[in-house]
């Protein structure tokens, strides 16, 4: 198995003000669903990550719940509107009560 | 970084505890007892579609609505990854925005694959994920505004082809 966590943001470093910029993000986790099973016939035990969090300067962005149908290490695009320079946090949750953030500042002019 | 090792020890040690706990039965009741505090449990454990739906967003039948867009493949070579995009054409103030997108795989075993929740700091109600499908199905994107208003997706159907080369 690949090595866990290893949380990735990736954003423009700078924008102009009111631009929409593109957040990209990447993590490492199995994303196992519980229901298939291993060469043995054991079940694998569902391990997914279940909440994303994303804050801009501690204020909360956005969030996104996440249920077994995401794909292993998943992958997260999404937009913010760059209002003022500062750091972006986003914060992975696992089921089994891991956690992983990483962050992405921007300069916005 | 204490963390981290105890990360990786418990990811590589999950089979072996698999092995060890032997009953199927046992381990889902585990996997819940460690959910993430806030995390729709029952909209997403819901086997079906209407199920999925009604724990979610309270309906099962929502207008199509030329403003969502959702891009998927038409012939994905990989169900376990089909790269998703949800675009919606929506204002995004303080006053009026999308507030949710909820994406779901008609037969997949739990529909509701996720549940994206913007904010009018976003800018834009998009977002590009990765899902996994169980066999060639429909997918299918629901947005809600702040105001409850819900506006659907047309669904768009994937086809999965499983052993093959692309074809």
């Amino acid at each position: 198995m690949a090595a866990m966590g290893n949380p990735m943001v990736r954003m423009a470093s700078h924008a102009k003000k009111g631009q929409i910029v593109e957040v990209r993000s990447l993590i490492m986790n199995p994303m196992t669903t519980g229901l298939s099973k291993n060469k043995a016939g054991k079940l694998i035990p569902a391990h997914f990550i279940q909440t994303v969090t994303v804050t801009f300067n501690n204020k909360p962005l956005c969030n996104v719940d996440w249920s077994t149908a995401i794909s292993a290490n998943p992958y997260l695009a999404f937009k913010m509107r760059a209002e003022e320079s500062g750091t972006l946090e986003m914060t992975w949750k696992d089921n089994t009560n891991g956690v992983w953030s990483s962050k992405a500042s921007i300069t916005v002019a | 970084m204490e963390k981290m090792k105890r990360r990786k020890f418990l990811g590589i040690s999950a089979a072996g505890v698999a092995a060890v706990a032997g009953s199927g039965v046992l381990m889902p009741a585990i996997a819940n007892a460690a959910n993430v505090a806030g995390w729709p449990a029952a909209a997403f454990d819901a086997k079906a579609l209407d199920a999925a739906m009604k724990d979610s967003i309270d309906t099962t039948s929502v207008k199509v609505s030329p403003k969502v867009h959702l891009t998927a493949p038409t012939i994905a070579e990989n169900g376990a990854a089909v790269p998703v995009t949800v675009d919606v054409d929506h204002p995004m103030t303080a006053d009026d925005y999308i507030e949710s997108v909820y994406l779901y795989v008609d037969h997949n075993p739990t529909p509701l694959a996720s549940a994206f929740h913007f904010s009018a700091n976003n800018g834009q109600a998009y977002f590009q994920a990765r899902i996994k499908m169980a066999k060639t199905d429909m997918v299918r994107a629901v947005a809600k505004t702040n105001k409850g208003v819900l506006m659907a997706s047309k669904p768009q159907e994937v086809k999965v082809t499983i052993g093959g080369c692309g074809g």
